[in-house]
């Protein structure tokens, strides 16, 4: 592993500024858990690690009249053992549920997790059928970007060098809105999906016909796919197993997945179905409540 | 840049109850700050990926593993490792219950297992059968095919 | 001539089951395994790795990595001695030190990828990987193969140039076949051609690493007289100091191997990797040398057993009787010839009585790492395809499959499909004990929807190996004893080892105190593998405490001045005369400072077989028809295992066989890209079982004692990884009503299957 030094700024004015000074060779450590692997694999020669979690900003949970901000280190198992979020952002409860082990869960968090920028993260789809906003500060200010087009290819996001995923702002949920996220695995824990698959549905209020959806696929092309002609064919209709079928399929059509050690092209495709299948109705037992 | 123009940087981290000033590089993992600075064995590495838990430690009341955390992380927090399991008074209850019920047999991942069963009874103290199975899916067991490990922690627990 | 015991049934501490002797230091991180040793003034090593599987190598450029600050010796091919091209039996495998000393650092090619191309000794291991990263190496690179059936195709890449291929006995040269075998009895074609049915399948399966959770380490000084030290974990110091030496081109007295704590081996520890090369970096820095290996470079580079191909055909008569049995079985190597195939045809049809087989076996090399031995090497294979065309024609015949087993099965005298006659076995014990078993008779139950239930059986076998142990003890003047043996402890052996003496001189298992030491310290003792650990040193140290015995009769004679030979001794008491005299084995022990000094004995064996063993495994799985995720929900293991000394490690040897099994069969493979790299070599992508991913695993241990040990012992170890993959098969058939031939058969084979 190439030897870096270790900064622990206090401020995001501060990491800011040394994230800016070191360019490529500088990445922010929150959980550690992609970072470090990575450095270990020689993925990245880093001449520094910018230690994110002595920054109040980035340590929050906050709850106001617009939604929940969480901050861009807060760990998985800060986010499932908050009860309000339990209650009000169930698909993103069940991502932060999966995300490694318990070890993993006490480091790892959604921020990290979107930064690193896996095709595979467990943590964005969620984020996008939640309508999440990443809150980013760098050199030139602050900005804030739809988490649905943060992800820019395998491992590469709209972040540029000296910019800080500061947190995450997920709008309060109208009512009858449920959400959910599961994802086929070989294993039941410890294990990166073949294909995944959150949806979030906003239904009427005789919680009958569908309002509202969005779906989000990973694992099935180089970033996460937001499925758009699937939540569109829901939105307006009385919900009928065909209507969720009918979606279930145009969602299996915007998969992309190629064929690697995970799993095939066909298998891929298959299980978006499924799985689309499953969290469309997950999403509507939520919201009926 | 080599290794030789990286300053070391100084930790001040509590280790099983026991306060330690630590000069170590700044790269270091905390299981090689264990390992190799504190000369604390216990804690084991098996694959330097957070993938095994053998190197799992308890930070701040938190299980991780410690190959996963740079030693500098640890500055200011409480570390507890394996070796800080037993008193003077004896075992702690799930490492008696290891040793009763056989659930080790090469025992490379017992010090992984212990801390994160503790981990998991400190804070609830009599978990169902499945959910000691969740709690320890991030420690890898070859040898056992953790039914002897399952048993163990049942038995240590309330 | 063989000695032979009679059962016996009053133990006192053989079947007792007392805590671990080597417990303590294990749970409470005190106890030193191999990469937690620490000398005066260590430096660290680590090693350059070839990027691709097959390449000439032009040049090897070391200079920028000498330059390091920190680093203290750089080695290559040049450093290595030059070893004779000579085939060394080390008990589970055999070893040529010329292949031996390429394979751990690559002469003018590279075979496999990972391959070490230079090692590097620096003051830190950072420093010593960071160098391994400045080592530049020019290839030409060549194509590679990574499976059987490219291997053996005409104009196929020769990996090895000066390999000699033995077929059937003939020389054969340009060849990637190291060995074909055949045993061939009675008349195999005609039979077939008789039977009243017959069934054939073929059968695939990848590569599969043992997996265990310490990496490969060792620690070396190569002192100023020649006398090497090494200390590492390994499952046999002896076959390590063979190797060692072989490597290093010295005598094997100038090599001193301590075995350290084994973080887990299941075969794939009993070759050396790091040591040689520690060695040598040791004397070219002068100083002591720690290697730990990554896990990346433990997948590409370390351990693996072989996958292949494997074709069976039946002949059964209507009479539910095996009438005809041929097959053939191609065996993947690695890069250097492996040898796992005479194991496997061993291991084939064992479990049942056929008259007419044939078997033929190639040894393929392939650019893949040389495989070790892994848990019953080659029989977890062979047993899917026996045993899963067994039920695939009972299935079609209508016939119940544990009964058509317990027809066929073998018992004493049963001809082997290599010619070998069994000794007492309890294959039908095993066999009762499964159809009798709870699991066996209860009701599949009701599975949730859209999920699909089955059940599935299987035997599974090992002949198990015995070959040469000692061990010595020394009595306490407190009454307890010493016992030294060199057998490492890979999973409680110590215990057992403790508790074959405590039983024979009437004392607790806890008054032993067993040691495992290193080679300059114990007689030749054989590697811990082969399932012959408590049954080989078992019975060296039943002979000691024999011989101690006999020495305490003679200070007891001393003691009372009568004819030792007047002395008996029982439940730990001697006596002279009807009990006229009478002394405790603790009491004659405090007093032996006056009566001669410290007695002291010695167990030594060469035991040329063993006693075969035997298990049948029962699982109920539930199939997910829409993913093709499969949760294995219920299993039992059942076996004879001769006479379980500690009930709970045999228990526990069952259930960690099973699991590995289990991993095998759903999800372990190494994923081959087609430039020969493994694209899963890290244990999240390898994916082997966590304790979510299992049920319990319920034992019964069947006792039939074998009478080749003096309490009746088998090894139990290997066993029960044979029957888990074709119990699977058999259970995913009858839950979706398909048959897989492949493994493993994870969820896109299982959903492939039903489209």
């Amino acid at each position: 592993m190439h030897p870096f030094a270790y900064l622990a700024p206090t401020t995001v004015k501060e990491a800011v500024e040394v994230l800016n000074k070191y360019g490529d060779k500088a990445r922010p450590l929150a959980g550690g858990t992609d970072l470090l692997v990575k450095a270990r694999a020689n993925v990245w020669d880093l001449d520094a690690v910018v230690d994110v979690k002595n920054i109040p900003e980035l340590n929050k949970i906050n709850f106001d009249s617009e939604g929940l901000t969480i901050g861009a280190s807060v760990a998985c198992c800060h986010i499932y053992e908050n009860e309000q979020i339990c209650d009000e952002y169930e698909g993103i409860v069940d991502a932060a549920s999966i995300i490694g082990g318990i070890q993993i869960q006490s480091r790892a968090g959604l921020g990290g997790n979107l930064c690193n920028g896996a095709p595979s993260a467990d943590g964005i789809c969620p984020l996008i059928v939640n309508n999440a906003i990443a809150i980013i500060e760098g050199p030139n200010g602050k900005r804030e970007v739809s988490v649905d087009d943060f992800c820019t290819g395998p491992s590469k996001t709209i972040l540029e060098n000296g910019e800080l995923l500061v947190s995450i702002f997920l709008p309060k949920p109208k009512e009858n809105f449920g959400s959910a996220y599961t994802r086929f695995i070989p294993r039941n824990e410890m294990d990166i999906a073949v294909a995944a698959v959150a949806a979030s549905v906003k239904l009427s209020p005789d919680k009958n016909i569908i309002e509202d959806a969005k779906i989000a696929l990973a694992s099935v092309g180089p970033t996460p796919i937001v499925a758009e002609d699937a939540a569109k064919s829901l939105i307006g209709g009385t919900i009928s197993d065909e209507l969720i079928n009918n979606a279930a399929s145009l969602a299996k059509n915007a998969a992309t997945p190629i064929t690697d050690m995970r799993g095939t092209i066909e298998q891929r495709k298959d299980l978006v179905e499924v799985l689309t299948r499953r969290m469309i109705t997950k999403s509507i037992e939520r919201a009926r409540g | 840049m080599s290794s030789s123009k990286i300053n070391k940087v100084q930790i001040s981290t509590k280790i099983n109850g026991q306060d330690y000033d630590l000069l170590i590089p700044p790269y270091m993992s905390l299981l090689d700050t264990l390992r190799e600075i504190v000369g604390l064995t216990g804690t084991k590495e098996g694959c330097l990926d957070g993938n095994c838990g053998a190197c799992t430690v308890n930070v701040d009341g938190r299980i991780v593993d410690s190959c996963l955390v740079l030693g500098p992380e640890v500055n200011g927090k409480d570390v507890n490792t394996v070796e800080g399991m037993a008193t003077p008074e004896g075992l702690h209850p799930l490492q008696q219950a290891f040793l009763e019920e056989a659930a080790l047999q090469c025992g490379i991942c017992t010090p992984g297992f212990l801390v994160s069963a503790k981990g998991l009874l400190d804070n609830e103290p009599s978990p169902s059968e499945e959910r000691i199975r969740h709690w320890l899916a991030g420690n890898l067991c070859r040898c056992t095919g953790y039914d002897k490990i399952i048993k163990a922690v049942q038995k240590a627990s309330k | 001539m063989v000695a032979t015991f009679e059962p016996k049934k009053d133990y006192k501490v053989v079947g007792t089951r007392p805590i671990r002797h080597d417990g303590y230091d294990k749970v409470t991180g005190k106890a030193i395994y191999g990469a937690d040793f620490k000398l005066p003034g260590l430096i660290w090593g680590a090693v350059a790795r070839s990027p691709h599987a097959h390449a000439n190598i032009i040049s090897i450029d070391t200079s920028e990595a000498e330059k390091m600050d920190g680093v203290l010796a750089v080695i290559t091919h040049k450093d290595m001695p030059k070893a004779e091209s000579k085939m060394v039996d080390l008990g589970e495998g055999s070893v040529n030190f010329k292949w031996a000393s390429e394979k751990l650092m690559a002469n003018k090619k590279v075979i496999y990828k990972g391959h070490p191309v230079a090692a590097i000794a620096a003051i830190d291991r950072n420093i010593a990987e960071e160098a391994a990263r400045k080592i530049i190496v020019k290839y030409e690179i060549l194509e590679s193969v990574t499976n059987v059936v490219d291997a053996m195709k005409e104009n196929a890449p020769i990996i090895l140039e000066d390999l000699i291929g033995d077929d059937l006995g003939e020389k054969v040269h340009d060849t990637n076949m190291s060995e074909h075998i055949r045993h061939d009895f009675g008349d195999v074609e005609k039979s077939m051609k008789d039977s009243d049915h017959t069934f054939e399948g073929e059968f695939n399966m990848e590569m599969v690493h043992q997996g265990y959770i310490e990496p490969h380490n060792a620690t070396a000084v190569w002192n100023e007289d020649d006398q090497i030290k090494i200390w590492t974990s390994t499952q046999g110091a002896f076959p390590a100091r063979t190797q060692i030496a072989g490597i290093l081109q010295v005598n094997v007295s100038q090599v001193k191997v301590t075995p350290l704590e084994i973080g887990g081996g299941f075969g794939g520890k009993i070759p050396v990797y790091f040591e040689p090369i520690a060695a040598i970096l040791s004397k070219k820095s002068g100083r002591p040398v720690k290697m730990v290996m990554e896990r990346t470079a433990i997948f590409e580079t370390t351990g693996p057993t072989p996958g292949g191909k494997i074709k069976i055909k039946l002949g059964v008569n209507n009479d539910m009787k095996i009438n005809s049995a041929i097959s053939e079985i191609w065996f993947e190597a690695g890069a250097n010839p492996g040898g796992m195939i005479g194991p496997a045809a061993m291991c084939i049809y064992a479990p049942y009585n056929i008259e007419n087989m044939r078997i033929d076996a190639c040894d393929i090399l392939v650019n893949k790492p040389k495989i070790a031995a892994y848990r019953a090497p080659g029989s977890p294979q062979v047993a899917f395809a026996m045993e899963s065309l067994i039920d695939e024609l009972c299935d079609n015949l209508d016939w119940n499959s544990l009964d058509f087993r317990m027809k066929n099965a073998s018992k004493s005298g049963t001809r082997r499909g290599d010619g070998v006659r069994f000794s007492k076995i309890g294959l039908e014990e095993v066999l009762s004990a499964a159809k009798a078993s709870n699991h066996w008779n209860s009701p599949l139950g009701n599975p949730l929807p859209g999920i699909k239930r089955g059940r599935g059986l299987a035997t599974g076998y090992w002949f198990n190996i015995g070959l040469k142990s000692a061990a010595n003890l020394a009595v306490n003047s407190d009454g307890t004893v010493i016992l030294t043996e060199g057998s490492t402890d890979i999973g409680g052996s110590r215990a057992s080892m403790a508790m074959h003496v405590a039983e024979v001189l009437g004392i607790d298992a806890h008054d032993v105190k067993p040691n495992i030491v290193d080679t300059d310290s114990i007689g030749f003792t054989d590697v811990t593998g082969g399932s012959r650990t408590t049954y080989a040193t078992g019975y060296a140290c039943w002979e000691a405490a024999n011989n101690l015995v006999n020495e305490l009769k003679k200070r007891a004679s001393i003691l009372w001045d009568v004819n030792s030979e007047e002395i008996s001794f029982n439940d730990g008491v001697f006596s002279h005369n009807n009990e006229e005299k009478i002394i405790s084995f603790k009491d004659l022990a405090s007093k032996l400072g006056d009566l001669g000094g410290p007695a002291t004995s010695t167990g030594s064996v060469d035991l040329s077989s063993a006693g075969d063993g035997f298990g049948m495994h029962i699982v109920d799985v539930d199939i997910d028809v829409e993913t093709g995720k499969t949760d294995v929900i219920r299993y039992t293991a059942i076996q004879d295992v001769g006479t379980a000394i500690h009930p709970s490690y045999v228990e526990g040897q069952l259930q960690g066989g099973a699991v590995q099994g289990i991993g095998w069969a759903l999800n372990e493979e190494y994923y081959m890209l087609n430039d020969g790299s493994m694209a899963n070599s890290s244990f999240l992508d390898y994916r082997m079982p966590t304790s979510l991913d299992l049920p319990k695993i319920d034992t019964i241990l069947v006792e039939v004692p074998n009478p080749l040990h003096p309490y009746g012992v088998r090894g139990v170890g290997e066993v029960p990884i044979c029957p888990p993959i074709p119990a699977i098969a058999n259970a995913i058939k009858n839950a979706i009503g398909v048959r897989l031939y492949d493994t493993p058969m994870n969820a896109g084979r299982i959903i492939d299957s039903l489209r």
